[in-house]
């Protein structure tokens, strides 16, 4: 048996986004820009798809801009609103420790060009950002706060409704980075009061390559990141990438009809790992308990390192993720076990496994056979784990 | 392969050679630490100025391992004096090669050997040249600072 547990990286193409793709991959081909009957049925097909993302969110057709996916979806929000803000001088932008790259490496490089940056701390352990901590750090020159939805790695969701709320009264535009959310939780862009929202395709057993962002009408102007052409009203540049479009549109339909019934048993195979996976001695688990996402499970082993772990579990059959990139030795852990509190030496212990809808029972059972021995193996020939049975003995002696 | 790793070093990962400890061991080395996320710890046993069991256990990433595996087989039932000239250059090699960005896990697997010869020399009274073992004072600089990556 091999199983799949790698969703929050990518999922696998579902029926429904592979159904509506296929025309558009062989006699559709039409450009929605051109005026000839290719290009009507392609530009049909484009407004289609932008109607039924839009339903899906609960917004607006106008307000959804197709991008190539979340990070640039991310880029595009947080350059927008620092361009607008810088109009009036307004060039503070607050943000999270934990936020993914996307959102992370802009904000880095805004503050090289002179904007100023605060990341909010999140609490040790569970990764919640503090509305009171944001309430603390907005200035009157604040031009963005942008909150994930949901964590990546640690699979945490932020109070992003009372975020909203805090920045609507402050009349701040605020953002989440929805790519891990969508799809898999509820999301309703009118209840959540966001200003704009990333999503993409392949998170929710859509193809990659297609993403959105949201921007609610009246908030702020999009700014284009790429230049060009006239296509998504000004707001992107370049001939459409239709058939993933397409494919997002409908595999966004098939997860939210699906959601009420896989979320609940998704949840339910999370926590049996979530249960089964605390047995193992020294293991901690990461983000907070009930405040995740369905599908997500993460931990840090103390006492062994999570390449060889993923690499071992691969062997036997699993394909999971982890939050250590032991790639030069200088580097460090991931930013987000960091964040939450864990020393670098139990960070580098992370393992993730992230499931579908597609996820099995079988393969539950698979994953609790399998990991706990894997992770005895690689703690018994670890000089580390020997060091923490030894202090063991100490203190109980 | 994962990461690029060669078939030897996913071998080597997988089914690793000269697991574990020795009881009562001549010499041993430890080397790396577990912030930068690898340690190696070398044990050796030596009759006659030879090598006749070396095991290890490491804390680290696939390369970590299979390096520490391979260190340990090529020096297995050497002269000490043989074992002790082991380079980086020739586990990898004999791995057929390692990723760039895991270069330093052959470092780390020759400097574990050098310091469990040092332990050996320093127990069994053997004088030495301390400049042979200059590398390992800064052991965890070399390793993961000034390497030079091919």
């Amino acid at each position: 048996m091999y199983a799949y547990m790698d969703n929050a990286a990518t999922t696998m193409l579902g029926a429904a986004a592979k159904a509506a793709m296929l025309p558009l991959l062989d006699e559709n081909y039409g450009n929605p820009s051109s005026l000839h009957r290719y290009g009507q049925r392609a530009a049909a097909a484009l407004q289609s798809a932008r109607a039924r993302v839009a339903a899906c969110l609960g917004a607006d057709p106008r307000e959804i801009t197709f991008t190539s996916g979340g990070s640039e979806a991310d880029n595009q929000a947080i350059f927008s609103a620092a361009m607008q803000g810088a109009k009036s001088n307004k060039k503070h932008l607050i943000s999270t420790s934990i936020e993914h790259h996307a959102v992370l490496a802009y904000l880095k490089g805004l503050e090289s060009e002179g904007f100023t940056i605060t990341l909010l701390p999140v609490e040790p352990e569970t990764g919640l950002v503090s509305v009171h901590d944001l309430e603390s750090a907005l200035t009157d020159g604040t031009c963005l706060v942008s909150v994930m939805m949901a964590n990546n790695e640690i699979g945490t969701i932020q109070p992003v409704e009372e975020i909203a709320g805090l920045c609507r009264e402050r009349k701040i535009p605020f953002h989440t980075d929805a790519v891990q959310a969508v799809g898999h939780v509820p999301v309703d862009v009118r209840a959540l009061g966001a200003d704009m929202l990333s999503l993409a395709a392949h998170k929710f057993h859509g193809p990659k390559g297609a993403g959105a962002l949201y921007c609610r009408r009246g908030s702020l102007p999009l700014r284009p990141v790429l230049l060009g052409g006239a296509q998504e009203r000004g707001r992107r540049a370049g001939t459409e990438n239709l058939p993933a479009i397409v494919g997002m549109a409908a595999a966004l339909e098939e997860a939210i009809k699906e959601l009420p019934e896989t979320s609940a048993r998704i949840a339910g195979f999370r926590d049996q790992l979530i249960e089964g996976l605390s047995n193992i001695s020294r293991a901690h688990l990461n983000g907070d308990r009930t405040r995740r996402l369905p599908g997500s499970v993460s931990f840090c082993f103390e006492g062994l390192e999570g390449e060889s772990l993923l690499l071992l579990l691969d062997d036997r059959g699993i394909a999971a993720s982890s939050g250590s990139a032991c790639t030069s030795g200088s580097l460090n852990p991931s930013h987000v076990l960091l964040a939450i509190g864990r020393p670098h030496e139990i960070a580098h212990g992370s393992l993730r496994l992230s499931l579908s809808r597609y996820t099995t029972r079988e393969e539950i059972d698979h994953a609790l056979a399998v990991i706990p021995p894997v992770a005895e193996y690689l703690r018994g020939i670890s000089p580390v784990w020997e060091r923490i049975l030894m202090e063991e003995r100490r203190e109980v002696g | 392969m994962a990461m690029g790793y060669s078939e030897k070093v996913m071998d080597h990962f997988i089914h690793p050679r000269n697991v574990g400890e020795i009881e009562s061991p001549d010499g041993v080395g430890e080397v790396g630490n577990a912030h930068c996320g690898d340690i190696m710890k070398v044990y050796l046993n030596v009759e006659n100025d030879i090598i006749v069991d070396v095991k290890f256990k490491t804390f680290g990433c696939a390369s970590a391992i299979a390096t520490s595996s391979m260190a340990t087989e090529l020096i297995r039932g050497r002269p000490v004096g043989e074992a002790l000239a082991l380079t980086n250059r020739a586990v990898v090699e004999a791995l057929d090669g390692l990723p760039p960005v895991k270069m330093h896990c052959s470092v780390l697997a020759e400097e574990a050997v050098k310091a469990a010869i040092k332990d050996y020399y320093d127990r069994s009274g053997v004088s030495y040249d301390q400049a042979l073992f200059a590398d390992l004072e800064h052991g965890d600089k070399d390793a993961h600072g000034d390497l030079v990556e091919e």
